[in-house]
């Protein structure tokens, strides 16, 4: 990440900057995911889209703009627009304040009236998410409403019907109802964006009087830096690992010099009772199904000694990997990344050293280090980042770190075998592969979107696609979930496949690295071929494009037998007459039981 | 800082938010002058000068200043 654009943001600059900063990032640029975002303003908007483009930048997303013409978020959004339909927008932002509310009650209303005005206001907003989810079914983010800069009535302002502070809590309560129960729709909190800036810095009126921004042009940074979030989560740019450094970063002290009672960490110091804190943060991220690992310069068992603690939070089997040796840090990264199947760049690296920061950012630039001064400063510090910012949260999700930790005793279970075929007979395997449900809808997507090296088309959908997609009668859908003896791996593999009379185009094909090589695959194409079948289907023509990330799979076609009909530039296609197929899965039993 | 001083200081400034390392300033330049410098742009210029001069214009003088001769002779009074 560029030093500038990362927190805390000295916002006049980076809007001074904001034209360099655009051309050094366009020259970085690779791999990027397209995406149309029409913003949708009850304010000036100019500034707002440009820095929040060099955010989605810096995480890899290339945005389009549309704009509406100014404060006409509303007609836009109910009446429409001919240019705002022909753009296509795959994500709407809705840029509105407190300055565009237009029922505030008057002093001394009663509670009737002002929950009368409430409804009246709320609708407005109502009608447009209706209308704009209905026209476009792409994603919907709408601000909340930061507090007013001034209060009439000082703390009175909360309690009665007619304070404005009473009347906006109560409006934004609405809209995290409205969020609760609708899909697609996210709420961007300016309430907190503005309190955690400074309200009174924030609101600043010279910059609604001069350029009707809403709000003061230096905190735009922040602003848009906390949009920029959201859709990088929706997008699945977030980060999965957390890489723990051991020795003051999770405990006070040196577990090699210090001995297990020497370290501080629990309740009886100060500096015990911040590493306390430290840890138990990095605990509720396991929960929300990021995986946390050790990085450390330590001898192994003095690690687990540390982690052993008994007033410690995070226990050795918290953690999906443990590298505590002496080599260097970035090599133990990219090590931990091929065990846990995943790309250096999902990784996030916490370390009190910042010689040992600085080398892992020159060494594995795609890894994501993070800068803190003194522990107590390390929460703060990672939080902002939002790498782990949730917009959706599955089961799989919750239950990542277990499928993790049976990957390893898989892996040692690997080594007892001296036939690979062995091993996989002994795994007991058996797959579910069905069309998708509604339920997995949101799975599907999010597995899609961040699935980068089994990925033979990297073709991403937005969940209103999918859903789409899962409604139409044109496609052989099918999702794979994938369980044996050491436990549940979720939901790991889907397959799209476009139906064409007596053809059939696979638009998609991914699984997620967490199951390579047990043959999932090969049950995938049989229930492809299958279902290919009962639809009157004779040949399968499968694409591969490759991108930076997904060169594993290059020839995964010509090894299921597809013969290889056309090569542009790498871009790949492949023919299957499925007429004599035989079935190529016998380790894995599916759709039993 | 003597006005000569000052506007290499502020041509740097300009130099930056349109990220063009050609442009020089006169008393007579304006917006006319410089491709980028639009209406729009115009809100980050100012923020830029205000930073670097560590001071702040008042509302009435954004919106009347006419050319980069006016915007010298305010931050020759008040440029700290």
């Amino acid at each position: 990440m560029l030093g500038e654009l990362t927190p805390p943001f000295d916002g006049t600059k980076i809007l001074g900057d904001k034209k360099k900063l655009l051309r050094i990032l366009k020259e970085h640029e690779d791999g990027s995911i397209k995406l149309r975002i029409a913003v949708l303003g009850g304010s000036t908007t100019s500034d707002i889209v440009k820095i929040l483009e060099l955010f989605l930048r810096q995480r890899g997303i290339v945005p389009e703009f549309y704009e509406s013409e100014y404060a006409q978020f509303y007609n836009d959004a109910v009446f429409g627009n001919e240019k705002l339909d022909s753009f296509k927008p795959e994500l709407i932002f809705i840029h509105t304040t407190i300055r565009n509310i237009e029922n505030f009650p008057e002093i001394l209303e009663s509670r009737e009236e002002a929950d009368a005005k409430l409804a009246k206001e709320f609708a407005r907003y109502e009608q447009m998410w209706t209308a704009l989810s209905e026209k476009f079914g792409c994603p919907i983010i709408q601000n909340n409403f930061e507090m007013p800069f001034y209060r009439l009535m000082g703390n009175r302002e909360v309690g009665v019907p007619y304070g404005k502070i009473d009347f906006v809590t109560r409006l934004n309560c609405r809209f995290y109802d409205y969020s609760a129960v609708h899909k697609n729709f996210y709420i961007n909190d300016i309430n907190y964006v503005s309190a955690a800036y400074g309200l009174e810095k924030w609101a600043q009126p010279r910059y609604w009087h001069l350029y009707k921004y809403a709000m003061n042009i230096d905190a735009i940074p922040d602003f848009a830096f906390n949009l920029s979030k959201i859709i990088c989560s929706i997008m699945g740019r977030n980060k999965k690992v957390i890489a723990l450094d051991l020795d003051n970063t999770l405990w006070g002290g040196v577990i090699g010099d210090d001995g297990q009672s020497g370290i501080e960490i629990g309740s009886e110091t100060s500096e015990g009772q911040t590493f306390s804190a430290v840890q138990q943060y990095f605990k509720e991220h396991k929960k929300l199904g990021i995986l946390l690992t050790v990085c450390s310069k330590n001898d192994p068992e003095n690690a687990v000694l540390g982690l052993e603690h008994p007033d410690g939070v995070l226990k050795p089997n918290d953690f999906a990997c443990i590298k505590a040796n002496w080599d260097e840090k970035w090599l133990n990264l990219s090590d931990m990344a091929n065990e846990l199947n995943l790309l250096p760049e999902s990784i996030v690296f916490v370390d009190d050293n910042p010689a040992e920061r600085e080398i892992v950012r020159a060494q594995l630039p795609e890894a994501e280090v993070v800068d803190f001064d003194s522990p107590e400063e390390c929460i703060k510090a990672l939080d902002k980042l939002g790498f782990f910012e949730v917009t959706t949260l599955s089961e799989d999700d919750a239950n990542r770190s277990e499928m993790y930790r049976a990957n390893a005793e898989r892996a040692s279970l690997e080594k007892k075998f001296s036939n690979y075929g062995e091993f996989l007979q002994s795994l007991e395997m058996k797959a579910q592969i069905k069309d998708f449900d509604e339920i997995h809808i949101p799975r599907i997507t999010q597995l899609t979107n961040k699935s980068n090296q089994f990925n033979l088309t990297t073709k991403r959908y937005t969940q209103s696609e999918m859903e789409e997609c899962a409604a139409s009668e044109e496609y052989i859908r099918l999702c794979g979930r994938l369980c044996d003896k050491f436990g549940d791996n979720g939901i790991v593999s889907v397959v799209i496949g476009r139906k064409d009379a007596e053809k059939l185009h696979i638009e998609l094909w991914l699984m997620s690295c967490r199951v390579l090589k047990r043959d999932m695959e090969f049950a995938m194409l049989d229930e492809l071929v299958k279902q290919a079948k009962e639809s009157g289907i004779t040949e399968i023509f499968g694409y591969y494009y490759p991108t930076k990330k997904n060169s594993m799979v290059k020839d995964l076609y010509g090894t299921f037998g597809f013969e290889k009909i056309s090569d542009e530039d790498g871009n790949t296609v492949w023919r299957l007459d499925i007429s004599g197929y035989e079935n190529k899965n016998t380790a894995i039993a599916v759709n039993k039981e | 800082m003597n006005r000569e001083e000052l506007t290499a200081k502020l041509t740097e400034v300009f130099r930056d938010v349109f990220d063009d390392e050609e442009i020089v300033l006169s008393d007579a330049t304006t917006a006319d002058d410089i491709e980028a410098w639009d209406s729009l742009e115009h809100i980050s210029l100012i923020a830029a000068v205000e930073k670097a001069f560590k001071m702040r214009f008042t509302m009435r003088e954004v919106s009347g200043m006419k050319n980069v001769g006016e915007m010298i002779d305010i931050l020759m009074q008040r440029a700290k």
